[in-house]
C-alpha cells in the first residue's frame, strides 16, 4: 500500500550557510521538517534539523563483536580441538598468533555490515528510485521541506526562507518528484 | 548569517571562484562526452600490455613454474617482490582516505577517490602473483578450505604469517571497496540526475541506490564514514605489518629483524604516494583538472613522500647498523653482501631513487612544479620495486652453505608478466576514469569555500 502524499512547503537555497541559518530558524518556529537535501554532507545540519545520532554505530559494534567471536572460537576450534597439530612445538592454543585473523576478522565483518546497515537505515537499494523536490537537489541546491500540518504558518514559513535568501518556494507533496517534470525550474 | 573564519596564511584547495555547478560539470564532462582520443590511446595500449601479461601468465601456468629464474637458493624472488611491491602501491589510497580524514586534511577531498581505485586495482594486481605461483592455482580453493582425507579434516596453519596476510590482504581489499562504494554513492545519484540516454540512467540509477541527499541520510552516512575511516586506519597498517611479518618472523639474515612493520608501512605508504603521484599528474593534465589537483595538493603530497622516503632512509641505515652492533657474523655478512655483492647494483639503485631523489623535495618550489614531482615519482616507483627486489633476493642468494650460492635473473616470461600487471593497473584505471566520477566532487564541494574570501552572491527570490 503506497502512503497518503504528505503535503510539503519547500524552500529552495543555494548556499550551505544560509540552508543551515534558515534550517535552525525553522526548527526554533517549530516547523515539523519532513527532510533536508543537500548535494553534499553540511557540517550541523543533522543536528539543526534535531536528528538524534545516528545509531549504525551499534551495528559496527555488534557485528564486530561477532566477527571477533567467530575468528576466536573458529580458530579454537580448528587448532586445539579438532585437530592440534605439533608446529615446530608451537603451542596448540598461541593466543598471540590469535591476533591477527581477529582483528582481520573483526574489522572485515564489523565494516561490511557497517556499510549494509548504513543502507538499510537509509532505506537505500539497488533499483529504487530516487524522489527528487528539485532538479538540482544533487548538483547545487538545498531543499528544506516542511510539512503542512494542521497549523502550519505559511507566511511565517516564507518569511524565513527569504531572509535566508531563498531562491525558489514551492508547494509540493512527497510523492512529487522533479526527475519526471520535463523542464526545468517552474515556480508552483 | 554564520561567520566564517578565513585564514590569510592558508590557500583555498579549489582554486578559481567555481560554483558548485561548475564543480560538478568540471568531475562529470570527462565521463559524459565523447572521450577523447587520448583516452583511446590509452586504453588500447593498456589494454594490449594487459593481454600480452595475461597470455604470458597462462604459458607459465601451462609450462610450469620454470620458466621463472628461480632456482633452489633463491626460491622466492619474482613472485613475492610484485606481490609486496602491488601491496604497497595500494597503500596510498586508503591512507588518504582514512587516516588523512581523521586528521582533517581537507585538501585530500581532490584525490582521494582516484587513490582509492588505484589501491583497488593494485590489490588486485598483487593477488595476481601468489596466485599464478601455485602453478595449479585452480585447486587453490581446496586449501582454503578443510576437506576430508584420511587424517580427518585438515586445517590450515593460524600460526603461519602467511595465512594471517591471506585473511589481511582480502580484508584490506573489502573493506577499501565497501568505503569506495559509500563515497561514490551520492556522486553517482548527481551523475544519474544529469543523465540523458536511458541506459546511464538504468547504470547510475542502480548504482546510486536512490540516493537523494536526504539529511536524514546524510546522518547515518557521515557516521558511517567516519566508522569506515576509524576501521581503515588501523587496518592500513595492519596489513604491511603483517606482509612484513612473511619476512620478520623467518631465520634468514637480513629479514629477520624487528624493524620491519615500521620499515614496510613507512615504505608502501612512501611507494603508494609516488605512484598516486604519477598517476594524477597524468590525469589532471589530460582531464584539465588543474582546479583541483593543485599546487596545495602536490605540495602536500610532496610533503608525506619526502616524510616517508626518509623514514626508508633511517630504516635503511638502522638495519646496518644493528647488524653490526648485533655482532651476529651471518647479520653482518648479508648487509655488506648486500652492498658490495653480486646485487650490490641492485642495492644502489633503490639507495639512490628511494632516499636521494626524494631529497630535492625540500624546496618548495620543486614540491610545486609536476615536472620534477613526476620524473622524481618514476624515481621512486623504480626504487621501491628495487627495496623488495633488495630485500627478498640478496638475503636469500647467499646462504649459509657457499657451495649452494647462487644468481638469479629474470626471464623473459617474468619481465612479460610484470609488464603485463602495469598494463592491467593502468588499464583498469583508464576503465574508472571514463565511467565513474575521478574527483569525490561531493567531498569537493564542501571544501570548496575553504579560505577563499569572496562575498557570496545570492540570487534573486522567486516566490511561488
Amino acid at each position: 500500500m503506497p502512503k497518503p502524499p504528505v503535503p510539503l512547503f519547500c524552500g529552495v537555497f543555494s548556499d550551505e550557510d544560509d540552508t543551515l541559518e534558515a534550517t535552525k530558524a525553522c526548527r526554533e518556529a517549530g516547523f515539523e521538517f519532513y527532510d533536508v537535501y543537500a548535494p553534499y554532507a553540511v557540517h550541523g545540519l543533522d543536528r539543526a534539523m534535531g536528528l538524534p545520532f545516528s545509531k549504525v554505530t551499534w551495528v559496527t559494534f555488534c557485528f564486530g563483536a561477532l566477527g571477533m567471536t567467530i575468528a576466536l572460537s573458529g580458530m579454537t576450534y580448528a587448532s586445539w580441538w579438532d585437530w592440534p597439530l605439533n608446529v615446530g612445538g608451537k603451542e596448540a592454543l598461541p593466543f598471540p598468533a590469535f591476533v591477527p585473523i581477529t582483528f582481520e576478522l573483526t574489522v572485515l565483518i564489523g565494516g561490511v555490515c557497517t556499510m549494509l546497515g548504513m543502507f538499510a537505515m537509509c532505506l537505500l537499494f539497488p533499483g529504487k528510485k530516487a524522489l527528487l523536490l528539485h532538479k538540482g537537489q544533487t548538483d547545487d541546491k538545498f531543499v528544506i521541506a516542511l510539512k503542512k500540518g494542521e497549523n502550519f504558518n505559511e507566511q511565517k514559513a516564507r518569511e524565513i526562507f527569504t531572509r535566508h535568501h531563498a531562491e525558489e518556494m514551492h508547494h509540493r507533496d512527497s510523492h512529487y518528484n522533479a526527475a519526471d517534470e520535463p523542464a526545468t525550474g517552474g515556480a508552483a | 548569517m554564520a561567520v566564517h573564519v578565513y585564514s590569510v596564511t592558508r590557500e583555498p584547495l579549489v582554486v578559481g571562484k567555481k560554483t558548485l555547478h561548475e564543480i560538478t560539470h568540471d568531475v562529470c564532462h570527462s565521463i559524459e562526452g565523447k572521450p577523447s582520443m587520448l583516452w583511446w590511446l590509452g586504453f588500447l595500449t593498456t589494454g594490449g600490455i594487459a593481454a600480452i601479461g595475461v597470455i604470458t601468465m597462462f604459458y607459465q601456468m601451462y609450462t610450469g613454474i620454470g620458466t621463472w629464474g628461480l632456482n633452489k637458493t633463491v626460491g622466492w624472488g619474482f613472485d613475492i617482490t610484485n606481490f609486496v611491491f602491488w601491496i604497497g602501491i595500494g597503500h596510498a589510497g586508503t591512507l588518504i582516505s582514512a587516516v588523512l580524514f581523521l586528521f582533517r586534511q581537507k585538501w585530500r577531498t581532490s584525490i582521494n577517490r582516484s587513490a582509492e581505485a588505484m589501491t583497488l586495482f593494485a590489490v588486485l594486481c598483487a593477488l595476481i602473483y601468489p596466485t599464478i605461483h601455485m602453478g595449479r592455482p585452480w585447486i587453490g580453493p581446496l586449501w582454503i578450505a578443510p576437506y576430508p582425507n584420511l587424517r580427518g579434516p585438515l586445517w590450515v596453519n593460524f600460526r603461519s604469517p602467511l595465512l594471517w596476510d591471506v585473511f589481511a590482504i582480502s580484508t584490506y581489499f573489502t573493506i577499501s571497496a565497501c568505503f569506495w562504494y559509500i563515497g561514490l554513492v551520492p556522486d553517482l545519484a548527481t551523475v544519474r540526475d544529469r543523465a540523458k540516454h536511458w541506459l546511464r540512467k538504468i547504470f547510475y540509477g542502480t548504482l546510486s541506490l536512490g540516493w537523494n541527499g536526504s539529511v536524514r541520510n546524510w546522518n547515518h552516512y557521515e557516521t558511517a564514514y567516519m566508522i569506515f575511516a576509524g576501521l581503515s586506519t588501523p587496518l592500513v597498517f595492519s596489513v604491511h605489518t603483517i606482509v612484513s611479518f612473511d619476512f620478520a618472523t623467518s631465520v634468514i639474515p637480513g629479514w629477520h629483524t624487528t624493524i620491519f612493520p615500521p620499515y614496510f608501512v613507512a615504505g608502501a605508504i612512501f611507494s603508494g604516494f609516488a605512484m598516486v603521484l604519477t598517476l594524477l599528474l597524468i590525469a589532471r593534465k589530460t582531464m584539465r583538472l588543474e582546479a583541483y589537483i593543485n599546487d596545495v595538493t602536490l605540495d602536500n603530497m610532496a610533503k608525506i613522500v619526502l616524510l616517508t622516503g626518509s623514514l626508508v632512509g633511517l630504516a635503511y641505515g638502522t638495519e646496518f647498523f644493528i647488524a653490526w652492533y648485533s655482532g651476529s657474523l651471518y647479520e653482518g655478512f648479508a648487509f655488506i653482501n648486500r652492498a658490495t655483492g653480486p646485487f650490490a647494483w641492485s642495492y644502489w639503485i633503490m639507495v639512490s631513487c628511494n632516499v636521494i631523489s626524494p631529497q630535492i623535495l625540500w624546496f618548495k618550489k620543486l614540491r610545486r612544479n609536476p615536472w620534477v614531482l613526476f620524473v622524481m615519482s618514476i624515481f621512486v616507483n623504480i626504487g621501491m620495486w628495487f627495496e623488495r627486489f633488495v630485500i627478498i633476493v640478496t638475503s636469500l642468494h647467499r646462504d649459509y652453505l657457499p657451495s649452494s650460492w647462487a644468481y638469479y635473473k629474470l626471464t623473459w616470461v617474468e619481465y612479460t608478466e610484470l609488464i603485463g600487471t602495469f598494463g592491467i593497473f593502468f588499464f583498469m584505471f583508464f576503465v574508472f576514469i571514463r565511467f565513474l566520477p575521478g574527483i569525490a566532487f561531493g567531498e569537493v564541494k564542501g571544501v570548496n569555500k575553504f579560505a577563499r574570501h569572496d562575498d557570496h552572491a545570492h540570487a534573486e527570490v522567486k516566490h511561488a
